[in-house]
């Protein structure tokens, strides 16, 4: 694919690399090259045999599927019509469909008020765990880390059985001070109830992802901090915090993508959700209904690219801040 | 530039010796410590106790039970629960366990074979369109892979290979995360002069890979390797879009089905709800298992992507 400018990168490195088309001439005329070049020159196409697996199924499993979903949405389905080109007109349909707009909407507010959320419980959990060693921490890291083995489907359900008046252990809690239970999937408080589930699911990963970074720092950097009178909060938050920034900004990255492509859990809380969560609940839940229970095809490929495409520029944009700031910092 | 991260044994030591001198704040901070993490420790368990204590009620103890929702009823229906569990609908749950297990391994090791391949070709050889093919991996990681799951479905349907094993098998082969960690374990983790030295002994690409390459590799191809299996067992949408077929499902899609079909008949569906809540039990102890079992492999391999 884009070989002409990376060839140019590659000729200012090492000046006795060849772009391919020259290669393929000076085979051709049977020129003598020195043993140097073709050493070189047969390990370029080495490289290139290494990467050729996954490169094809990248090509078939990535690149196609979006080139072909984009293709796919600039057509539309209509019943006297049949299918025909419509050019942009279903992201025009997309982004003033208030059913995309509302998903897209809670899935960033989602992201907003949990991320921040989730990455403050595992950076304290992590923080913690470095700084105490005794079986009981180890367990404690272990058991927290658990959720992250159990698929997101049993996740969402047990809890879905948590928060059910009929399974759940809330209306007894909340009974023996004489109260009722809030049902945590009711409109007003789904949010919150999703947001417990995907931090329990989660946090444990991330905190393990915190903790091996801490673990790596070197010990006598706390020494030094500790001969200055630095107190542990001190070292936790002016040595420790900062050391492990770039394992924090790489959580959020997979926090945002995760959570701006939620399905899982609420696709599996809908049926006992009381109708609170609904088919458009999410951008993903609104293109798999629309793929599979309208057979709108054409449509459900342009929410799949819009999300896409959203996901891309929002993860592009934050980790242009971060490393904007992060050189601002440092 | 990039540094995998290593835990050294020493270090560790180290800093234990450095903690461990004892003083009365430092106790009373450790005391909250203790209570921060004794509380957390119940909110993670909580659901796996409620799923274990539910798993032995029978249909009356789970609904019209006396002794509340976290403690065992009278009666201890374990037993008879796994013995409906494992015969229901001629034994589809073993079949569904099955097709989780064989999805989980032939897509986690095709994607980690994948992965280090890419990722030792990207770190160790510098060829034409490596820089511009590296930069388009990475920004593929942003690429959310729940939004390929329909443009996949309608590509795969044009080639009759929906409905298939391949049809989850194949598109869980993709895992540019994956190559990504690889990429920056083996830059640090095989130096050029070894991969050198064999070649000047007469070895060949493939042999140095294999011989001289991978040995140094493996802590980082284990951690992608259960990255990948947990990934390719864990996942939902996929199988969900792709399967209909209930004799294909992996026991994520398979449960989810019980589950509707339990919520759609609410009368009839109690027995159901049993199967559901045993069947989650026993679907998670393989991977928990694995978990508990391979501490020493994940621990260490985890701090790979978070670099400096």
């Amino acid at each position: 694919m884009a070989n002409a400018p990376a060839t140019a990168a590659q000729g200012r490195r090492t000046s006795s690399t060849r772009p391919p088309g020259a290669r393929a001439d000076r085979a051709g005329g049977g020129t003598r090259s020195t043993k140097h070049g073709s050493n070189q020159r047969r390990r370029s196409a080495t490289g290139w045999l290494f990467i050729a697996p996954f490169a094809i199924v990248f090509l078939v499993f990535l690149v196609a599927p979006l080139g072909y979903a984009f293709y796919l949405s600039l057509f539309s389905k209509g019943l006297a019509t049949g299918t025909a080109f419509t050019g942009l007109d279903n992201y025009v349909t997309a982004f003033t469909d208030p059913s995309f707009l509302n998903g897209v909407w809670f899935v960033v507010r989602f992201a907003v008020v949990l991320i921040p959320v989730q990455m403050a419980v595992s950076l304290a959990v992590a923080l913690v765990l470095d700084a105490i060693t005794s079986r009981f921490a180890r367990f404690a890291r272990l058991m927290i880390f658990l959720p992250y083995a159990i698929p997101a489907v049993i996740g969402a359900l047990m809890w879905g059985f948590l928060y059910s008046p009929t399974f759940g252990p809330l209306q007894q809690i909340f009974g023996a001070f004489g109260a009722d239970a809030p049902f945590l999937l009711s409109p007003d408080n789904v949010f919150y109830g999703l947001m417990n589930v995907v931090t329990w699911q989660w946090a444990g990963y991330y905190m393990i992802i915190i903790y091996a970074a801490l673990q790596g720092i070197d010990p006598t950097l706390y020494e030094a901090a500790r001969i200055d009178g630095a107190s542990t909060w001190q070292i936790a938050l002016r040595i420790k915090v900062p050391l492990v920034s770039s394992a924090l900004v790489l959580i959020l990255v997979f926090a945002l993508i995760g959570t701006l492509q939620f399905f899982t859990e609420p696709q599996i809380l809908i049926y006992v959700s009381n109708g609170t969560i609904t088919p458009d609940f999410t951008p993903n839940i609104y293109a798999y209904n629309q793929a599979f229970a309208y057979a709108n095809f054409n449509y459900a490929s342009a929410i799949s690219f819009a999300l896409g495409i959203v996901v891309f520029i929002a993860v592009y944009i934050f980790l242009f801040f971060t490393r904007k700031r992060g050189s601002i910092l440092s | 530039m990039t540094t995998a991260r290593v835990i050294h044994p020493s270090s560790r030591a180290a800093r234990n010796a450095g903690t461990a001198t004892p003083g009365p704040k430092k106790r009373a901070n450790h005391t909250l410590s203790y209570l921060f993490l004794g509380a957390l420790v119940v909110y993670f368990l909580i659901p796996m106790w409620w799923l274990l204590v539910a798993s032995t009620k029978d249909v009356g103890g789970l609904f019209n039970g006396s002794s509340g929702a976290l403690w065992f009823d009278k009666v201890f229906a374990l037993g008879p629960n796994l013995v409906t569990l494992f015969t229901y609908n001629d034994g589809i749950y073993l079949r569904w366990m099955g097709n989780s297990l064989f999805y989980a391994l032939t897509g986690g090791i095709g994607a980690t074979v994948l992965s280090v391949l890419a990722g030792y070709g990207f770190a160790k050889f510098r060829f034409a369109g490596r820089r511009v093919s590296f930069a388009i991996l990475l920004g593929s990681v942003m690429v959310p892979l729940t939004a390929l799951v329909i443009p996949t479905f309608i590509l795969l349907s044009g080639l009759g290979l929906t409905d298939t094993v391949w049809a989850v098998i194949l598109p869980s082969l993709l895992n540019p995360f994956g190559v990504y960690l690889m990429q920056v374990y083996a830059a640090d983790a095989v130096p050029d002069e070894l991969l050198d030295a064999a070649r000047v002994d007469g070895a060949g690409e493939i042999r140095t890979f294999f011989q001289v390459a991978f040995p140094l590799l493996r802590p980082a191809f284990i951690t992608v390797l259960l990255l990948s299996i947990v990934g390719t067992w864990n996942n939902y949408f996929l199988p969900l879009a792709m399967l209909s077929n209930t004799q294909l499902f992996p026991i994520t899609v398979g449960i989810g089905l019980w589950q509707g079909q339990a919520s759609a008949n609410n009368s009839g569906g109690e027995s159901l709800w049993g199967l559901i809540i045993v069947g989650s039990l026993v679907s998670v102890i393989p991977l928990v298992i694995a978990f508990l079992s391979l501490q020493k492999y994940w621990q260490g391999g985890l701090s790979i992507g978070s670099l400096k």
